[in-house]
């Protein structure tokens, strides 16, 4: 044991002690394998530890309402983590307090930009007014249904509350979830039922909590073909599919997939990224909330073809339904020996532990993932090396996306020929897309690679009646805008990337003339200063000073005499940032100075915001 | 931190350098090789007796096949790679990291290379905007016992004392990087003084800190007092007398009273790292 010094005046209290040593009490296996690793790694046990302290701090917001001094102290003893490091990363993470609470419900409202065009802002202070406890958060991923609100709870699980059928989400409704104790019900995707989905196919469909309903309708057969393959087959099907990843750097996941397997003799890791929290995103949530088994078979396909003993699922702590219908299929999976020690008879190891984040956007970021994993701060590490060698834990590490992974089952089921059949050559399959903003019906829709953005605008039945259509938000925050002269544009990887512009994670978010565009770009500047790591300088400042000129043009400064400066901080932060975080961070603000959308500023127009 | 080179390294790898080919040892960074062969390169969270955190991205490089540039402090270098120190690209992104520090930071006690370096590219901060307009990290000064004053209004974040602090030298962890985004700081758990914390005031932070924001407490009241002056100290190498490991050290003198002490890092004993005794023991020789 180190020689760590405690010095916290006031004793973890029962809750608190109980409620870290439930948290990490799961991990037991796993440990049991660590300390005979110890013989020979001795210090690696420290670190093995580790990775159980993100949950620890979960179990102690959840007890206590907040990170008590005691309770670090004591998360750290059984942890053997020195309490400076452990404080550092509790303060990274949003959701974690560090005040005595101020009421046991947390109220967080989305006032992100697409829930600040539908009143956000005014929720925050009905909701205040009516004696909550509110905080304004980023993006909750609920965008189709805007304005979002997530209740954060102390000893009892968190809620979301949203906007149903058209209606709206008011005091009203946020008082009925927090008595009820209930989230509002998931939505169905607006295309149920249609024949040609296939990511979406089971979502609205099959009772998401049941693994009977989802083998009955299918489920479970592309694992079973999967053993029957073999992994090199299976990642030979994958690579011949096409399939890139759907994150949004769209890497070749075969190529991905063969680089980690052929990391013969070292421990491997399969992670899934579902940590979608990008402004504008909330596709990956509609899989995990409406299909979740779907998720967790498409991780034992992937760690079995990788050889991967460990599955991580790493969600977004924002996403309480998901969290639980997630626990739910992963344990019922382990009960019918779909993961454990002998995973569906195929003689391989493969079990997946969930981890949930604590409101933090970077945490999507690759390596910054791995970092919250092992139990430090979300800070991105330079890269290369890459993940297929030096992942998790340093280990050789496949990390996809949810979306990317559900796409391996159909692969393995119909074979790579035919799902290579859908969509265009360079950009086979399915893609979702999450359409929000100014339209009839926003909500998450699968088409095949090849419709244009107009094609997408129409099928989620065009735009609200008597809205004209000014720009569209393509990508997310880290995407860029497009005018209306991009309805054409086919939403292909290759098409994008010849425009200039990017998919992104499949947002597509809309605009009309009505909505405050200055506000907007601003909201997403702010939200990148929010969120940036603080680890670099080009982000942690840059971030700052692109968030104070677009302040300043609201308040009327001239954009002249602020181009050169705002030229320089996108070029900083462009190039010398550490992570795509900074390296995005300028984008959409880039494009809406070239599409002329700021000027609306210098003629008065604009300026709204806090 | 320990082992000295047996033998020199066998295997060269050829790298265009500012387009001249030129063989370093394998294993090298880039930053390794730029002074080599002479060129000078900025640094600011990079030291030689502290692993490259690669944060401040003031060394950053142009290496051809890169979409983003590199940090020279970290990356290795590799057969072939061709890299550009002195671009447009390198230039503006170096001038423009001294322009979002020294506009958020309180940069006058930073070491003289950094003035010449923001010289040397044209860093205005001043066109950020007006220093009450703009956030900063300005804050008041720690002054919590008799031996550190932190004065977290120059810390520019570089991790180094962090660093110093932790697995590169003391093992204390008595400080971290706590808070996220320009809120980010360094912090003992809870934000407790440094007394209450686990510090064991080795001094080995301060030894690392490149800009003043961690300080003696001797030079911060000689500050205060307008004694202060680099300019007539004088600095006597010796080697320390309280135990038998022979950490040499630097005694910085002003007027016959040893007012700092420092060790050499790349002195093979302590690598600049001393303890509580060599780094304060003189208080007891100031009073006898």
């Amino acid at each position: 044991m180190p020689d760590l010094y405690f010095g916290a005046v006031d004793e973890a209290t029962d809750a608190e002690k109980a409620a870290v040593d439930e948290a990490i009490a799961d991990w037991g296996p796993v440990t049991i394998r660590v300390s005979e690793r110890l013989v020979h790694g001795g210090r690696a046990r420290m670190r093995e530890r580790r990775h159980l302290l993100l949950p620890a701090l979960h179990a102690l917001q959840r007890a206590a309402g907040w990170i008590s001094p005691g309770g670090l102290d004591h998360a750290c003893r059984v942890l053997e983590v020195p309490p400076a490091e452990a404080y550092g990363v509790a303060t990274f993470y949003h959701l974690f307090t560090h005040e005595p609470p101020a009421a046991d419900d947390t109220v967080h409202v989305c006032d992100d930009i697409a829930c600040r065009l539908v009143g956000a802002v005014d929720l925050i202070d009905d909701l205040r007014t009516g004696g909550h406890h509110v905080k304004a958060s980023p993006c909750l991923g609920q965008c189709e249904r805007a304005p979002a609100v997530m209740v954060q709870r102390r000893g009892r699980p968190d809620l979301t509350v949203t906007a149903t059928d058209g209606g709206t989400v008011g005091v009203t409704e946020v008082a009925v979830v927090i008595d009820s104790g209930v989230s509002t019900p998931s939505v169905t995707v607006p295309q149920t039922g249609d024949p040609g989905l296939r990511l979406l196919a089971r979502v609205g469909v099959v009772d998401p909590t049941s693994l009977e309903d989802y083998r009955a309708s299918g489920g479970y057969r592309a694992l079973e073909a999967s053993v029957a393959l073999g992994g090199d087959r299976v990642i030979a099907e994958v690579t011949a599919s096409g399939l890139s990843g759907r994150g949004g750097a769209a890497f070749p996941t075969g190529i991905k997939w063969r680089g980690v397997a052929d990391q013969e003799g070292r421990p491997r890791h399969l992670v899934c990224n579902a940590d979608e929290s990008e402004p504008g995103t909330f596709k990956d949530r509609v899989v995990m909330e409406g299909d979740p088994f779907s998720l967790v078979e498409a991780m034992t396909v992937a760690g079995l073809a990788i050889g991967a003993e460990q599955g991580w699922l790493y969600i977004r702590g924002e996403y309480p339904v998901a969290i639980q219908r997630l626990s739910g299929a992963i344990s019922a999976a382990r009960d019918a020996g779909l993961l454990g020690d002998d995973v569906a008879g195929s003689g391989q190891r493969f079990d997946i532990s969930l981890r949930s984040g604590a409101g933090a956007y970077i945490c999507g970021e690759e390596t910054a993932l791995f970092n919250s994993i092992e139990g430090f701060r979300g800070e991105p590490r330079n890269k290369p090396p890459f993940p297929t060698t030096h992942g998790l834990f340093g280990e050789p590490t496949a990390i996809n996306n949810v979306e990317t992974l559900v796409n391996v089952l159909s692969i393995v089921l119909t074979g790579s020929a035919a799902y290579a059949a859908e969509g265009t050559e360079r950009s086979p399959g399915t893609k979702l897309f999450c359409l929000s903003g100014r339209v009839n019906r926003p909500g998450t829709y699968e088409v095949e690679f090849g419709a244009t953005l107009g094609d997408m605008i129409d099928l989620a039945g065009g735009l609200l009646d008597g809205s004209r259509l000014r720009v569209v938000l393509l990508g997310g925050a880290a995407g860029s805008f497009v005018g209306p002269d991009s309805l054409d544009l086919p939403l292909t990887l290759e098409a994008t990337r010849e425009a200039g512009v990017s998919l992104g994670s499949g947002v597509i978010m809309v605009f009309d003339e009505s909505d405050d565009m200055v506000d907007t770009v601003r909201r997403i500047a702010e939200f990148f200063r929010d969120e940036s790591c603080g680890q670099c300088v080009p982000c942690r400042v840059g971030t700052v000073r692109q968030e104070e000129v677009l302040v300043r043009l609201g308040r009327g400064a001239a954009l002249d005499d602020e181009r050169d400066l705002l030229d320089d901080l996108a070029a900083v932060m462009k190039d010398a940032s550490i992570c795509g975080l900074g390296q995005t961070a300028s984008g959409a603000v880039r494009s809406a100075l070239d599409m002329g959308l700021l000027a609306d500023i210098a003629e008065g127009n604009g300026g709204g915001g806090q | 931190m320990n082992d000295t080179p047996v033998a020199v390294p066998t295997t060269l790898v050829e790298i265009t350098l500012d387009g001249e080919a030129v063989r370093v040892p394998k294993g090298s960074t880039i930053l390794d090789a730029c002074r080599r062969e002479g060129i000078d390169t900025p640094t600011l969270c990079w030291a030689e007796n502290l692993t490259p955190v690669n944060v401040c991205r003031v060394c950053v490089v142009e290496v051809e096949g890169s979409r983003v540039l590199v940090p020279s402090c970290s990356r290795p270098v590799e057969d072939g790679m061709v890299i550009a120190t002195d671009s447009e690209r390198v230039r503006t992104s170096r001038r423009m990291v001294y322009e979002l520090l020294a506009s958020s930071v309180e940069m006058d006690r930073a070491d003289r290379e950094v003035h010449e370096w923001m010289e040397h590219y044209g860093a205005r901060p001043e066109r950020m905007g007006k220093r009450s307009e703009i956030a900063t990290v300005a804050q008041p000064v720690k002054v919590q016992d008799d031996l550190y004053v932190r004065d977290y209004e120059r810390c520019i974040l570089c991790y180094k004392c962090v660093e110093a602090c932790g697995d590169d030298a003391q093992q204390t962890f008595a400080i971290a990087t706590a808070g996220r985004g320009f809120d980010a700081h360094i912090s003992t758990e809870h934000d407790v003084t440094l007394p209450d914390s686990a510090c064991v005031y080795c001094g080995n932070c301060i030894g690392v800190c490149p800009t003043g924001a961690l300080s003696f407490r001797t030079e911060h009241d000689m500050r205060l007092a307008g004694t202060w002056d680099e300019d007539i100290q004088e600095v006597t190498t010796t080697v320390c007398s309280f135990c038998g490991v022979g950490c040499n050290l630097e005694l910085h003198t002003q007027d016959d009273r040893i007012v700092k002490v420092t060790s050499p890092s790349d002195h093979s004993v302590t690598h600049g790292h001393l303890c509580i005794k060599g780094r304060f023991g003189w208080q007891q020789h100031a009073h006898s």
